[in-house]
């Protein structure tokens, strides 16, 4: 895949349509200082000896700072839409500090993942909200936990700041962040701190693999009791029966921009890097190959661990453990957390959406044939312009609908409204309206005696 | 003379159904809206035409439009171009950089600037507008200039960097998007107008307040009922200060001119064709030489349709003009009958869109309700005349989207103003959750006429109840019905 250099004005730190105020710098001067506590933590034993300093530290300073900035956003710019510099921008338009970023993002996943021990000093520093919620000693997946959640809740300020004159934009983005933070952090830790499995009721199988998989539903009956079998239900429930109804109602938008946390981060977090996700044909084809194969993979991997498991090892031997461990490593670390995330800055925000999240394909089978959702075309307003299409996170060259008129139903669309947002010319709205005429007819200018513009 | 390249492999008939009506060369000038509309247009109508597109703007079709987002860095000019570079290839669409010197209507045969010549059958010029200035002293030094394409913006980025003030000329859309760009780039702006509101020739006085006072609030300088006497240089012919007609002096280096644009047909004097303001052409957008069409915004209309304008400059009246013209030139002539006038822009962060016809100040025998936000950033006006039904003309939307089917045909159905208001949540376009202002539009009617009008949809938990996604709305619902029946 060939990468382009956005603009040959792309410099370090001088963007000619936005310069920080006074304030903003203070903000992230603040946050600076915070990545150095950081890596102080990292590099020393100070996080045990002194966790609740470093704690307080880490936490005032790596917070503190983007919300001094995000504030004074509020004072320096009005309601609408402010795209302004993206494309001058070093670290949005794939300059040297996107690309660091990048890097130092998918080098963080690696240490997290395979090397956890080189992130001992920063993983103490977590311990007094780890003792706090859950009544144990944190671990690497806490440490994660906790930045993650971080990441969403203050990015997720930014977010409803840059759209706050959308409430759509405000209502969504509070939705991930109460999401991420109640759901997929808090829940779970107290659940632990219960002695209960540690289970996320946000996220169901295909995209939490394990929770239909024979060995982890065992275990989660035998260590959680009643509590266990309501979870394993409640799963199975929401993948079966609440998913394909409120697909039908809302769209694949009530998961994947409302409730996923994977969504949620890039709502938030992601939502700087949006527009660089790769719109052309060749792309779209890469995705459709790639995510049904991953949904393939774990629809296999998992009857085979069940006809293993019936037949107590009968039938498959080792297979089906070979299957389900390389499904793991793949697709669950490599493909969702390095690729899907560390690329960000590189890729766009919904790499790990648009091409692997195996419940996302599900739920775009369903969008795209048993749902009343679609994103409306306004009659003949388009203008070409392509901001819809610059700005969608999933790649849709959204403008090749709306310049013909024609309604916009794809299996990809993740429902997050901004296309609808970003358009100067009021064209784009999310609906959900009767089925029928559902994609609507390709016309040009509502002229109805006019050759239509079927392609 | 030198043969135009040819794509290679065999033409190949698209659908069966279609008739070939002619295997001719069809030249375009201009490779804006209207002349790649009409050349997608044909293609897709007639396989064996050969089709070329000549430009001197730039090497393939880009969205004029966004020409400010360019600029503002929201996007690259890459991310305007509305067709994959593949796509000229695979409708066989030949794109040549050349500019027109000249046509020879009787050999038919146009005259390139690099020395090549083109033969055609079929001629369609759209090669658009250029800006147009008034002769001002200093109207042609550096750092002055218009905007209207990619060479423009070129200009304007090398001659406001490291400049801190621009004076812009001239309140109309372009105007207005100028001093956009400039503040995004942390310009200051000095920004004239000549009308007594913003757009005075086509906005009521409260929207044009509307839009003065949000400009205001972008940290722009406002001039209201100024105008332009001269642009005074330095020693090196640059431009360093603005003189208006009240004698204020403004300091600049860079000024924008965006006082209107008028047709670029330079190229055709001398060839024959009739000209007026542009080149003048009948319904069926043929001019007065065999063979040479012109349509969207070069083009003048001998008899302009009732309500509308001789000569038609917005984006969506070049792509009608195009789409128009491709059934005549495939063998089905059509006139142009473009139905119900829409328009929309932005300015700054309010939305505008407008459906039908709205005066600045209504005619006898016509009235318009206006409501008004008290945020003072949205407003809607109604339009509608006062015989017997009291049809509704048009609508002005500030800040607030509306649907174009459901207006265009309620205009065109002469719908009655008490109908439209009652049915008002069917036009409403704005996302969810959004405030809905259908409520204070029929209190506004009734509160002016003493009537005691309600909503169709009702009100209170009603109203909360058609909002749900398990009920259609039924007028939206009859309306999609009407549109999967078009042809």
């Amino acid at each position: 895949m060939s990468i382009p250099a956005y603009n040959a004005q792309i410099a370090l730190a001088e963007n000619p349509a936005s310069d920080a105020t006074s304030l903003q710098k203070a903000g992230l001067a603040v946050f600076g200082l915070g990545l150095l506590c950081v890596l102080v933590a990292l590099f020393s034993d100070l996080g045990s000896q002194r966790p609740i300093l470093m704690f307080a530290l880490i936490g005032l300073t790596i917070v503190g700072g983007p919300l001094i900035y995000i504030r004074d956003l509020l004072r320096t710019t009005q309601p609408g839409i402010n795209n302004n510099g993206v494309m001058f921008s070093s670290n949005q338009a794939r300059g040297l500090i996107g690309w660091i970023a990048g890097i130092v993002l998918t080098g963080g996943y690696i240490l997290l993942y395979w090397f956890p021990s080189t992130l001992e000093g920063l993983i103490r520093v977590v311990d007094p909200l780890a003792y706090t919620l859950r009544g144990s000693a944190a671990d690497q997946w806490f440490l994660y936990g906790t930045i993650y959640t971080v990441a969403v809740l203050v990015m997720g300020a930014r977010a409803i700041v840059k759209y706050r004159h959308s409430r759509y934009q405000i209502i969504r983005t509070c939705s991930v962040m109460f999401f991420q933070l109640g759901f997929a952090f808090l829940l779970p830790q107290l659940l632990l701190l219960f002695n209960k499995p540690e289970f996320y009721f946000s996220y169901f199988w295909p995209l939490k693999y394990d929770y239909l998989w024979p060995g982890n539903i065992s275990n989660i009956i035998e260590s959680g009791a009643g509590l266990g079998v309501f979870m394993v239900f409640w799963g199975a429930m929401m993948i079966a029966v609440v998913t394909p109804i409120l697909t039908y109602f809302f769209g694949k938008r009530w998961y994947c921009s409302w409730v996923c946390g994977c969504g949620g981060l890039a709502e938030t977090a992601g939502d700087p890097y949006r527009h660089l996700s790769d719109k052309s044909l060749g792309s779209w084809k890469i995705e459709r190959w790639l995510i049904h194969s991953v949904l393939v993979f774990v629809v296999v991997t998992t009857a085979l661990l069940w006809i293993n498991s019936a037949s107590e090892g009968a039938v498959l031997g080792g297979v089906s453990q070979s299957f389900s461990k390389w499904y793991g490593f793949g697709i669950g670390l490599v493909f969702s957390g390095v690729i899907g995330v560390g690329f960000y800055p590189v890729m766009g925000s919904r790499v790990w959406c648009r091409f692997g999240c195996p419940m996302a394909a599900v739920l775009g089978f369903q969008q795209r044939f048993f749902s009343r959702f679609r994103i409306t075309t306004n009659g003949g307003q388009c203008i070409s312009c392509g901001n819809c299409s610059t700005y969608c996170e999933m790649g849709i060259d959204v403008r090749w609908y709306a310049q013909r008129g024609q309604n916009i139903v794809r299996s990809s669309c993740v429902g997050c409204g901004i296309c609808s947002a970003v358009c100067p010319r009021g064209v784009l709205n999310l609906e959900n309206g009767p089925r029928d005429g559902r994609f609507g007819t390709p016309h040009l200018n509502l002229i109805a005696d006019l050759e239509m513009l079927e392609d | 003379m030198t043969e135009i390249r040819r794509p290679k492999g065999t033409l190949k008939q698209i659908s069966s159904t279609t008739p070939t009506r002619f295997d001719v060369h069809l030249a375009i000038i201009g490779n804006g809206i209207t002349g790649v509309t009409c050349a997608r247009l044909v293609r897709k109508r007639d396989a064996n035409a050969r089709i070329t597109i000549i430009s001197d703007e730039s090497d393939q079709f880009y969205s004029r439009t966004a020409l400010m987002y360019i600029y503002m860095g929201h996007m690259t000019e890459v991310h305007t171009r509305p067709y994959a570079d593949s796509f000229w290839r695979d409708n066989r669409i030949d794109l040549v950089r050349d500019r027109v010197e000249r046509v020879d209507v009787l050999a038919k045969r146009l005259h390139l600037q690099g020395g090549a010549s083109i033969q055609y059958d079929a001629l369609l010029v759209a090669s658009g507008s250029t800006s147009t200035f008034f002769g001002w002293p200093g109207q042609d030094l550096d750092g002055v200039q218009g905007l209207y394409g990619l060479p423009d913006l070129e200009q304007m980025e090398r001659w406001t960097t490291g400049v801190d003030r621009a004076v812009v000329v001239g309140g109309g859309l372009i105007g207005v998007e100028m001093a956009e760009m400039l503040h995004a780039r942390g310009i200051h702006v000095t920004f004239v107008v000549r009308e007594p509101w913003y757009m005075s020739y086509l906005l009521p006085e409260e929207e044009g307040r509307m839009v003065e006072r949000h400009i205001r609030s972008h940290g722009i300088e406002l001039i209201m009922e100024s105008e332009l006497k001269e642009i005074q240089p330095d020693a090196s012919g640059r431009a360093t200060s603005v003189v208006t007609a009240k004698g204020e002096e403004i300091p600049a280096r860079f000024v924008g001119l965006t006082t209107g644009v008028r047709p670029n047909i330079g190229f055709l004097e001398g060839s024959g064709v009739e000209t007026g303001k542009g080149v003048l052409i009948d319904r069926f957008f043929r001019t007065s030489a065999e063979g040479v069409y012109a349509a969207g915004d070069c083009a003048e209309f001998r008899e302009p349709l009732p309500g509308r304008k001789p000569i038609e400059q917005l984006w969506y009246t070049g792509r009608a003009h195009g789409a128009t013209l491709a059934r005549t030139l495939t063998g089905e002539p059509r006139e142009y009958n473009p139905g119900v006038f829409y328009n929309s822009a932005k300015f700054f962060d309010i939305e505008y869109q407008t459906y039908g016809r709205i005066d600045p100040k209504p005619p006898d025998g016509e009235q318009t309700l206006h409501f008004e936000h008290t945020d003072g950033k949205r407003s809607i006006r109604l339009q509608y005349s006062l015989e017997d039904e009291r049809p509704v003309i048009g609508v002005n939307l500030m800040g607030v989207r509306h649907r174009h089917a459901v207006w265009a045909e309620w205009i065109e159905k002469n719908k009655g103003i008490e109908f439209v208001i009652t049915n008002l949540s069917a036009a409403n376009f704005d996302p969810e959750f959004f405030d809905q202002y259908e409520p204070a539009v029929i209190e506004a009617y009734n509160a002016a006429n003493s009537t005691s009008i309600e909503s169709a949809t009702g009100k209170g938990w009603k109203r909360w109840m058609a909002k749900l996604p398990m009920r259609g709305n039924l007028e939206e619902r009859r309306l999609v019905d009407s549109l999967s029946h078009l042809p």
